[in-house]
């Protein structure tokens, strides 16, 4: 009988699961900025404007433009959310595609790469600006 | 160990090639791979941003080596790998979420066409902004 005892759940796995929500949320958020906004900054700024398909802006306006706090601000959200949407679905391939078994490495590796980022973004916008 | 006890259905293992032998499973793969694409492009976009403010000549340097074969050959790569995004992203969100209007559901067709309609509003207003 007493082998039927339910056991109780670990805290460490209750946080995690009030979390996940958010972070599917972020996912979300994250995906939708880059369907909408990478494919013009990647098309202009990786592509046309290195080589030369389109005459590189003046860099006095592309300055005045990035040191705007608006541009601050939409930026540095923007690359945070990206960054959290693919730490997230990279964690995903790492599970499904490649089977990798040590999943709570694997999270921590993910989403601190993000933290990562984040914290970079944060002091190379806060530089230029 | 008392999942090992419970457990007892056989599960075949499952190569980590599974997803080359069928088309639709390789483009969930490489769409699920687009994930890196999108981090490089971000820390790309950083460095651009970094060059600018630290002037003129870093920010014509950087442009400089954004044109060598290597860069331009990821940034290629990376470019399709966002094309991919956003069109499997935008396919798939008439099944992630409905959306009603005045009591009827709005049919899939129309919220893709729509979030193409704001692709282009987003995209025309950012060259805009930067090329005026």
């Amino acid at each position: 009988m007493s082998s039927l005892r339910i056991p109780r759940p670990r805290p460490a796995l209750t946080s995690k699961r009030r979390i996940e929500p958010l972070v599917w949320l972020a996912f979300s958020a994250g995906g939708v900025t880059a369907a909408l906004f990478m494919p013009v900054l990647a098309f202009l700024f990786a592509l046309a404007f290195p080589l030369g398909w389109i005459d590189p802006p003046d860099h006095d306006h592309l300055a005045a433009v990035v040191g705007h706090p608006v541009t601050f601000l939409v930026l540095f959200g923007m690359f945070v959310l990206m960054l959290v949407h693919a730490a997230h679905r990279f964690r995903y391939t790492l599970y499904d595609g490649l089977q990798v078994k040590h999943q709570g490495l694997v999270a921590v590796l993910c989403y601190g790469a993000a933290a990562a980022g984040a914290f970079a973004a944060f002091h190379l916008l806060g530089g230029a600006t | 160990m008392s999942r090992a006890v419970d457990d007892l259905t056989y599960r075949r293992p499952v190569s980590i090639w599974w997803w080359t032998r069928k088309r639709s499973y390789f483009v969930f793969v490489m769409r699920e791979l687009s994930s890196i694409f999108i981090a490089w492009l971000v820390l790309y976009l950083l460095l651009f941003v970094r060059a600018v403010g630290q002037g003129r000549t870093a920010y014509d340097d950087f442009l400089d080596a954004a044109a060598s074969p290597w860069l331009v050959a990821i940034n290629v790569v990376a470019f399709a790998f966002v094309l991919l995004h956003t069109a499997t992203w935008f396919l798939l969100t008439p099944q992630a979420m409905v959306v009603r209007l005045r009591g009827r559901r709005v049919p899939g067709l129309v919220i893709i066409g729509s979030q193409y309609v704001g692709l282009a509003v987003v995209s025309a207003f950012i060259a805009w902004l930067v090329l005026r």
